[in-house]
């Protein structure tokens, strides 16, 4: 059995490593996230550029389990195909449609594991007789919870269409039928043993007896009854002294051998639904933390859209009051958003005004796009663009804003190390790269990183004030598409960005003029 | 290490029937006269300084049981008894010899593991067992040693006779009775099964009843809750040999149920008590002693390292090796993968004494080690490290290397140099071997050059193979029996070295030059970094 939420054919965490932060206790407040393995390459660079932290914070509301699985969700979507995108993206419909019963499955989740929990769940090291005895009291009690999941999914399947919920609601309601829960009752209370742990043995070397296998255990009535008043059959018998400790010892590992198997039987079963529930809640939690920032936006006032996810390889970029959620979610209010058509072109080059939204639109452009991938609805009114394979940025670090040989080496380390990654049809987003040199310097070397990136098919998107680059790029512009902010009239940006060349005045020294000039 | 036999002066040349006669076979190592030293000696003094002690302890490392140790500790100077060990290990080196008896000795192992956890249970019906088990895999692992050497057909004089003697052995009654009645007794007890129902306190042993497993039906119940290939828990169940007096009355009672072969079990143990011949034990043991070594030497040939018969001799002391190495370090640089460089070294018509100077690092004393060990490991009869060598059989092989000041010495540490080497003077027969390594570097040059020279012109005169590693050119420049060698380094790149160590006259400030050059510090260089 299997939730099979966040893709179709496999689990989402497949080595449960988000149950360990959930159990026993979660990450401690206030470390940094982490860790990285297990996503892709560069997901801390593209967390950090696109600042995904306000984000993830909304979606989990205090609840580190569902921050974990949120950025789990939210960066390894910079590597999936668009079937999946929609596969999840249908999900999100049906949880956006029904929240009662997608937070109610969620919590039952968390439930059903607390109560065996509770009851002293954990198996650790034991005996097989003492591990059998648990198993069997935890399933019964995951028994119920099996009957409490397939009842609401009985009850509520007709209003999930996503192939997801429907195959999990389906299968909830094939495997775990009355006969089956009958049928495990049966053995539950045979596993109880009231008459006796029956077990065969042959004869090994030196004596020693070996193979002990479990039997049948007889039904009730039978067994010692049968045996004092059934058929006559030659057996005979050992008891232990009153206070034979060693012998009750050492009968009991021999009862424990003949359990060992079922014990381990159960108890696998025991940890397997146990997993079953895990997984559930784990890939429950990301709608649910979808749910959480859905709930925020409206608070706020923001659109968000369900968006439109091209095939790769074909390029298309467009949006409708695209605005950067991170910016939204941290000023608490509405905010603007830019509307842009840059059609098929495979390069967006965004120049202009500093402080006048391009870094702003550069980071909702990539959220937009790793949040569409993801399965998730997209901070902007529409929003639709190809596929990327694998989204990669490489920003201006702040502390690197000081010239010299170290910080560009630092940057061309940087870019190295995404080259390492790239495959055609990746995404690339610039924020004033290579600018720790000269303008020719750094032109120079952003012209030849541009076009060789161009030649190789991966789309970019890069904001830059080195106007011996964008002028060049602009020269000879194919399949580009170029965006300008406006430097701010009477002192108010309007942070739009709107079609339009790159220009050689540096709007620098405006600011510069500002501080220098006007306050002089 | 004193070795003073008749064999000395015997003639070398043994008649094949004193070992292979049918009537008795003694010693697989030791040869016809069977030359076994008792007791057994210890460690000789040479062992650290030549790494010897490594090299043993890595070569019987597998093979602990077998007291390995003093055979190692026993070096021969019986011509007769090496040639017939060269012939051993040349039988192992084809492959049936070598699987039958390595086949034998970990079938041997495991007899005489069930017959030592045999011997100290408690329940009689468990000693009866594991005697009839453990004879079985005897009978089954002597047959198979006969059946083996007789396809294998080895030349040696030793396993020829051997195989001889064990063939007639397995032939005859005592060895056919014993392997009739344990396969009898195993047979009618191997098929008993049986079933307990295990209740509080009490267990009941009735004839077993086919039904099926439980544990099998409950898995498949909840086979569909699989999450992913799971491995089932290891349930770590003291395995006892011996039975506690639980699992002995249940026994006790399966004997009611099947008393017939339980009588038949009893009966076996009263007659075969004791079923090993002492020829095959002792052959067991001393077989190791060439299993060990061969399996010592297999990575180093397996790395295309050269190994050979040494040729000995007990009166010409001119000796000639081709590329040889130290075998510990080998055995280090193979297992790393890093390449081993080879040595020749010879002595020709006076030349007795080696003088190694040269660049340190340069594979001077593993080199001086290594001409040590060849020694040793010859007179064990041992193939050794070498495209071909040809070896002076010693007497007695000294070593004096430097030593850590012990605090148990009142003596300073040149007055220890001093008396050690006077030790080994006083004890030395012009037969010996001496290995010395930085002789007197603890004191002043002068004081260093003229002890130095008294020594080796002691040794020189009279007439000790020799090998010194010195920094003191002026010990090579002694005379017509000393050959002067060197560690040498590659001449484009004067820090690194060849391991290398060549015939040259000693040149004790190639290397200053070689490291100013380095650092651009020569006459010419300077003198061009000063522009003028």
């Amino acid at each position: 059995m299997k939730a099979f939420l966040m893709f179709p054919d496999r689990d989402f965490d497949p080595d449960q490593w988000l149950i360990v932060i959930a159990n026993p206790y979660p990450r401690r407040d206030g470390q940094p996230p982490g860790p990285w393995e297990n996503l892709p390459p560069l997901s801390e660079a593209l967390f950090r550029d696109l600042q995904l932290e306000p984000i993830l914070q909304a979606m989990a509301r205090d609840d580190l389990f569902l921050y974990e699985v949120s950025r789990r969700g939210l960066l390894s979507g910079s590597r999936l195909d668009r079937d999946t995108s929609l596969y999840r993206q249908a999900i999100l419909r049906d949880a956006l449609t029904n929240p009662g019963v997608v937070r109610d499955i969620y919590a039952l989740s968390i439930e059903a594991n607390e109560a065996v929990r509770k009851a002293g769940g954990g198996l650790g090291f034991s005996q097989p007789s003492s591990i059998l005895s648990r198993s069997v009291e935890a399933m019964k009690s995951y028994m119920e919870s099996l009957r409490r999941l397939r009842d609401i999914a009985t009850l509520a399947g007709p209003d999930f269409r996503s192939p997801g919920f429907s195959r999990l609601f389906a299968m909830l309601g094939e495997e775990l039928d009355d006969s089956y829960f009958a049928e495990v009752a049966a053995h539950l209370k045979r596993l109880e043993f009231r008459h006796g742990v029956p077990i065969s043995a042959e004869m090994g070397q030196t004596c020693k007896a070996r193979d002990y296998v479990l039997r049948m255990p007889s039904e009730e009535n039978a067994g010692w009854l049968n045996w004092l008043f059934g058929p006559h059959e030659e057996s005979y018998t050992l008891t232990l002294a009153p206070r034979d400790d060693a012998g009750a010892t050492a009968l009991g590992e021999l009862r424990d051998r003949g359990l060992a198997q079922v014990a381990d039987a159960l108890g696998q079963s025991v940890d397997h639904i146990h997993s079953f529930f895990d997984m559930l809640r784990t890939e429950l939690a990301f709608y649910v933390a979808c749910l959480n920032l859905k709930d925020r936006l409206g608070e706020l006032g923001m659109p968000t859209c369900l968006p439109d996810p091209r095939p790769k390889g074909g390029r298309a970029t467009t949006c409708r009051e695209l605005y950067d959620l991170a910016l939204a979610l941290g000023m608490g209010r509405k905010i603007v958003g830019n509307t842009v058509d840059a059609g098929t072109s495979d390069l967006i080059v965004v120049t202009g005004a500093n402080r006048g939204g391009k870094t702003t639109f550069l980071r909702s452009l990539g959220q937009a796009q790793l949040m569409m991938q993801a399965g998730m609805f997209v901070p902007a009114a529409t929003y639709s663009a190809d596929v990327a394979q694998g989204i990669f940025t490489h920003f201006k670090r702040e502390e690197d804003a000081s010239m010299s040989s170290g910080k560009l080496d630092e940057e061309l380390a940087r870019m190295s190390g995404i080259i390492d990654h790239l495959a055609p049809d990746a995404l690339v987003l610039f924020n004033e790269a290579f600018a720790a040199t000269n303008e020719r310097e750094g032109s120079e070397i952003a012209l030849q990183v541009t076009r060789a990136l161009q030649a190789r098919r991966v789309k970019q998107v890069t904001v830059s004030h080195l106007y011996a680059f964008t002028g060049t790029l602009h020269a000879q512009s194919e399949h580009s598409f170029f965006l300008r902010a406006d430097p701010a009239e009477n002192g108010a940006a309007s942070f739009r960005l709107h079609e339009g060349e790159p220009l050689t005045t540096s709007f620098g020294a405006d600011v510069y003029r500002r501080y220098f000039v006007d306050a002089a | 290490m004193d070795r003073k036999d008749s064999s000395d002066l015997a003639s070398p040349v043994v008649p094949m029937s004193a070992a292979g006669s049918a009537e008795g076979f003694s010693s697989i190592l030791f040869g016809p006269k069977d030359l076994l030293q008792s007791p057994p000696p210890l460690q000789p003094d040479c062992f650290h300084d030549l790494n010897l002690d490594q090299i043993v302890k890595q070569a019987i490392s597998g093979f602990t049981e077998y007291a390995l140790e003093a055979f190692f500790h026993q070096p021969l100077r019986d011509l007769d008894a090496l040639a017939w060990r060269h012939e051993v290990f040349r039988d192992l080196e084809a492959a049936p010899v070598y699987q039958a008896l390595l086949s034998f000795a970990e079938r041997m192992r495991k007899v005489r593991e069930t017959l030592t956890r045999t011997g100290k249970f408690y329940y009689v019906r468990q000693k009866q067992a594991g005697l009839v088990a453990a004879a079985e895999d005897y009978v089954a692992v002597v047959s198979a040693l006969s059946a083996d050497l007789a396809s294998a057909k080895p030349t040696s004089r030793g396993l020829t006779a051997f195989g001889a003697w064990l063939s007639d052995h397995v032939a005859g009654s005592r060895f056919t009775t014993l392997c009739a009645e344990a396969t009898a007794v195993r047979g009618a007890m191997a098929s008993l099964r049986y079933s307990l129902l295990i209740g509080a306190g009490t267990v009941r042993v009735s004839r077993y009843n086919e039904s099926g497993d439980y544990s099998d039906i409950v898995t498949r119940t909840f086979e569909k809750f699989r999450q992913r290939a799971g491995k089932g828990r290891d349930w770590k169940f003291p395995e006892m040999a011996e039975m506690n007096h639980v699992e002995s009355g249940i026994l006790d009672r399966v004997a009611l149920l099947f008393p017939e072969p339980f009588a038949r079990l009893s009966s076996f143990a009263e007659t075969w008590s004791a079923f090993i011949d002492p020829v095959i034990l002792r052959f067991d043991r001393e077989i190791q002693f060439y299993l060990a070594w061969s399996a010592y030497l297999a990575p180093l040939r397996q790395a295309g390292l050269p190994v050979c018969t040494p040729k000995l001799s007990r009166t010409d002391k001119t000796e000639s090796v081709e590329a040889t190495f130290d075998i510990a370090l080998a055995h280090k640089m193979v297992a790393a993968g890093t390449a081993i460089v080879t040595n020749d070294f010879h002595l020709d018509g006076p030349e007795r004494v080696i003088v190694i100077t040269g660049p340190n690092q340069g594979g001077k004393t593993t080199f001086a080690r290594m001409v040590g060990q060849l020694h040793y490991l010859a007179a064990l009869g041992c193939p050794v490290p070498g495209a071909s060598a040809r070896l002076f059989l010693f007497d007695r092989l000294f070593t004096h290397f430097e030593r850590e000041e012990t605090v148990a010495t009142q003596r300073g540490k040149l007055e220890d140099e001093v008396f050690r080497i006077h030790e080994i003077l006083q004890a030395a027969t012009s037969d010996s071997v001496v290995i010395i390594n930085e002789i007197f570097a603890s004191t002043s040059l002068t004081d260093a050059v003229e002890l130095a020279t008294k020594v080796m012109t002691q040794i020189i005169e009279r007439d000790l193979i020799c090998v010194c590693v010195t920094f003191l050119d002026e010990i090579s420049r002694l005379g017509p029996t000393v050959v002067s060698c060197a560690s040498t380094v590659v001449p484009e790149n004067p820090v690194e070295r060849t391991f290398k160590i060549i015939r040259k006259p000693a040149d004790g400030n190639a290397f200053a030059i070689f490291l100013a050059r380095r650092h651009g510090l020569t006459a010419e260089q300077i003198a061009e970094r000063i522009v003028s």
